[in-house]
């Protein structure tokens, strides 16, 4: 941790950077620092202000994607400033990284990031209030406690609020960050208790809170479409019918560029509603230039693969002893390839951005998993400096991933900056499924072979992904340290790439959401060759070293058996031979995100290869605090049931360079009468709390698959599941 | 073209084309945001309404069909007698990640037990066809079994 005085600045702000995980936070501590001034409250810091009444209003730091977080950061400031969460009220700050350091939601990382940090903003404001208190009453502050918003002089008893003490803490020094003390996490009051989320009385009645409700005087409402081969030029656009369309203010075409995640080429439609602009766009009969992906297909890049792998490969990603003379003396031998396909996030408010462009300067309200990216592609694009672009971030339905880029915002950004008006860019639902940033497909060919005492001994992958030689495209790669490398003593983990005009990009526990499927499935296949229980195979893999590697690639093999045999509690493992014919458990576990999971899926499957998923267990391990059980709980939940209904259901496929299906008709989603229960229980370890937006999710698609091979003994090797192949 | 539509219990007038889709003239024309849009052909539910008591999805329904018919938003909810009770199970359980689809979600579990006070797993399995990508599926559940008086599984 590095603090940096930085004077009599502007704000007479004293400025804490914490560098620490990647992360510099700056919180700014101030008499009155004007960003977070309300009226009649008192900001003492940049995350809290105080009211004469004692209401505390705390800033929501980071985007709301859904993940809970605009409740869970203030939860932990709240704590640490002592304060009854009921008196707190937040607000979503603007995006400002130079008061609240990075913003975004994504890689499960706001936990990690900003748990130590958040505390001693909370504790920092507490110990101020404690110092008006000390001061006022002329006592050492040491004397003081704090309850509930109100400092108390121990022998005395005198009290005051933090209401009252706020106004006086303008001369009071600031106390130093690096030494102030922090609860004792036995004293929690609000973290580790579960508290709803904070906008849940305007989510239930449906008040204005998405990126799609803004609404700005004046404001026109704009489509844009883009070519369905991804970065095409319009070649031509019957402008003219478009204006000719009752309520259509201004159609043009704007000529984009070549970056697959900036300002593409399309038409733009401004209308007076957003239905004005729809129809006008109806009538564009757009054509569009030839580009060089419409030559790429999905059925070519499956032949591809396989060419590929009978190649030699292009990169070597480990190479631990001799696996072919591993694979020559085992006992037990496996062949056999997988494949996953492209996927589409489809969060269900589809993309889209207000932005208004007014004397040289521009204003965006955006549901942005990412929004500081997004400032400096506006300004990049537009030719205006990035401190003349301010960003206010709207609650999001839904992320995933797909908000972290930013591409809908340059476009109102363009829209707006042409109409002359400020434009609401709305994006239809096949705008979205046809212009995403789309989890790669990939290709595992595997050999792996187990000893005749039931040992792991060879493991060979040869994955086939997407990219140029060895640069991989976004979220396309493996690391040398995936999964069972290092617990195997011969290993070789190979890759080639596919060249691929098709944007991809991070998905929910990106890599992993399609890693956990392949390696713990044919893990399994392996222990069913050698005739092993499934999880006591998995069990003896992960060896007796409670920590294997270090640093960020290093693996707690010691938690992970911890949540394995948890989970084998859970589910009632060990009695799964008692399970009605046509059903079966299966086990899988992943690591990611720095949380250690293990899952068991039970599922059956009938005549006709239907698969109903009948219930989940979850072990889960993100160390020793959960800041919102409320809200972890759902999370967890969640992303098992997004894994199920990737399983199941989901496939982008690419045409003539262009993604298909385009709507919820063909690309499904899980539903009611589809979900099972899911059973969560956090496993307490002592290490610094994790995220949980995205751990759950990978391990319970090959626990799903290894459910249907023991019920079925048919193994599923590609997605999304294929129930023909399971009839009987 | 100027509808007279009777929305939330008070008539209102919106000018748009008669094909413009309930959800649209709801959103854009009388600034009810409460409905949103999720896919534009009735597939995910965001967009439910009730006309008459009867769940719709505003998104495939032209404003021109609607005539008389009584429309009630996700924003007279606190004022339906079931539709409070409801929200509040919603509240109580925090059954919301994002958000985005519980609009609709309420509305389409409202008619639910207005028809059904006291449904089944299999009449909620029916019923709620709605779509939620978040998966919120096991509080949703659980949200309407406590709306409807029913035990709630821990």
């Amino acid at each position: 941790m590095t603090l940096e005085l930085t004077g009599a600045s502007r704000r007479d702000l004293l400025k804490a950077s914490v560098v620490g995980g990647g992360l510099v936070l700056s919180f700014s501590i101030a008499a009155k620092a004007e960003a977070a001034a309300g009226a009649g409250a008192q900001a003492l810091n940049a995350y809290v202000r105080v009211a004469p009444d004692g209401i505390v209003t705390i800033m929501g730091k980071n985007p709301e994607i859904g993940q809970g977080i605009k409740t869970s950061l203030p939860m932990i400031i709240a704590e640490e400033l002592d304060v009854a969460w009921e008196n707190v009220r937040i607000e979503q700050a603007d995006c400002d990284p130079k008061l609240y350091g990075r913003q975004f939601a994504g890689g499960s990382l706001a936990t990690p990031m900003n748990w130590d940090d958040l505390r001693k903003v909370g504790a920092v404001a507490r110990a101020m209030l404690v110092n008006a208190a000390a001061t006022a009453w002329n006592c050492p502050s040491g004397e003081c406690k704090t309850d509930a918003g109100h400092v108390i002089h121990v022998s005395t008893g005198r009290k005051a609020t933090y209401g009252a003490l706020a106004g006086q803490c303008a001369g009071i020094p600031t106390p130093d960050p690096k030494t102030v003390p922090l609860k004792d996490p036995k004293a929690y009051k609000i973290i580790g208790k579960a508290k709803p989320q904070y906008d849940t009385a305007k989510i239930v009645t449906g008040q204005p809170l998405f990126g799609i409700d803004v609404k700005v005087p004046g404001m026109l409402y704009a489509t844009y479409e883009k070519a369905p081969v991804f970065g095409a030029k319009v070649a031509s656009a019957n402008l003219d019918a478009a204006r000719a369309v009752k309520g259509v203010k201004k159609a043009f075409i704007v000529e984009g560029g070549t970056d697959l995640s900036g300002l593409l080429p399309g038409v733009a439609v401004v209308g007076d509603s957003w239905w004005a602009a729809r129809k006008g766009r109806n009538a564009l009969a757009t054509t569009w230039a030839d580009h060089p992906t419409s030559k790429q297909n999905s059925t070519d890049f499956d032949k591809r693969a396989v060419e590929l792998n009978a190649g030699a490969p292009m990169t070597s990603l480990r190479k631990d002893g001799d696996v072919d003379a591993a694979l020559a003396g085992a006992a037990h031998k496996v062949e056999a390839a997988y494949a996953y396909p492209f996927l589409s996030h489809a969060p269900l408010e589809p993309q889209n951005t207000t932005a208004q462009f007014k004397d040289g300067k521009l204003e965006i309200w955006a549901p942005s998993q990412n929004p500081e990216p997004g400032r400096q592609l506006c300004a990049k694009t537009l030719g205006i400096k990035p401190e003349d672009i301010t960003v206010h971030m709207t609650r999001c339905g839904g992320g995933f991933g797909r908000r972290l880029s930013n591409d809908y915002m340059v476009e109102a950004a363009w829209i707006a900056r042409e109409t002359g008006a400020p434009v609401k860019l709305l994006w239809t639902r096949e705008d979205d499924m046809h212009h995403d940033f789309y989890r790669p497909a990939g290709y595992h060919f595997f050999k792996g072979g187990v000893d005749d005492k039931g040992n792991l001994v060879a493991w060979q992958n040869h994955f086939v992904t997407f990219g140029e030689g060895d640069k991989v495209a976004s979220s396309a790669g493996m690391g040398g340290t995936e999964f069972p490398s290092r617990f195997v003593p011969n290993c070789k983990i190979d890759q080639s790439t596919i060249p691929l005009g098709v944007p991809t990009g991070p998905m929910r526990a990106p890599g992993s959401n399609a890693l956990a499927f392949v390696n713990q499935s044919f893990i399994d296949e392996l222990a069913h060759a050698a005739g092993a229980d499934p999880l006591a195979f998995r069990m003896k893999l992960l060896g007796d070293k409670p920590m294997v590697g270090e640093g960020p690639s290093g693996y707690n093999a010691a938690r992970m058996k911890g949540v394995l045999a948890a989970v084998e509690q859970m589910s009632g493992w060990k009695d799964r031979a008692k399970l009605p014919q046509g059903s079966g458990m299966g086990v899988a576990f992943h690591y990611s995100h720095a949380g250690y999971f293990a899952e068991v899926v039970q599922a059956a499957v009938s005549k006709d290869g239907a698969i109903k998923v009948q219930q989940v267990w979850i072990a889960a391990d993100v160390g020793r605090q959960i800041v919102n059980p409320a809200g972890a709980m759902n999370q967890v939940q969640g992303a098992a049931l997004e894994g199920i209904s990737h399983a199941l259901y989901q496939k982008i496929t690419i045409k003539n360079g262009a993604a298909s299906p385009s709507n919820f008709a063909e690309y499904r989603l899980l539903k009611m009468a589809d979900a099972p229960p899911v059973e969560v229980k956090f496993v307490i370890t002592d290490y610094p709390p994790t995220g949980l937006g995205e751990p759950a999710l990978p391990p319970v698609i090959p626990a799903l698959c290894n459910a249907i091979f023991a019920a079925t003994g048919k193994r599923i090797r590609s997605l999304p599941i294929d129930v023909k192949q399971l009839k009987t | 073209m100027t509808f007279k539509l009777n929305v939330n219990g008070k008539v209102m007038e919106a000018d748009v084309d008669p094909d413009t889709p309930l959800l649209w003239t709801l959103r854009d024309a009388l600034g009810i945001t409460g409905p949103k849009f999720g896919c534009g052909i009735g597939a995910c539910g965001a967009c439910t309404v009730h006309i008459d008591g009867k769940p719709v999805r505003s998104c495939t329904r032209p404003v021109s069909s609607v005539g008389a018919g009584a429309i009630t938003t996700i924003e007279a909810m606190e004022h339906h007698p079931i539709g409070k009770k409801v929200q509040a199970a919603w509240m109580d359980l925090d059954v919301a990640q994002c958000g985005y689809c519980q609009p609709g979600q309420i509305m389409a579990a409202t008619a639910l037990l207005a028809e059904k006070p006291k449904p089944t797993d299999a009449d909620i399995d029916a019923a709620m066809t709605n779509i939620c990508r978040c998966a919120t599926y096991t509080r949703i559940r659980a949200a309407i079994k406590q709306a409807s008086g029913q035990k709630v599984k821990a």
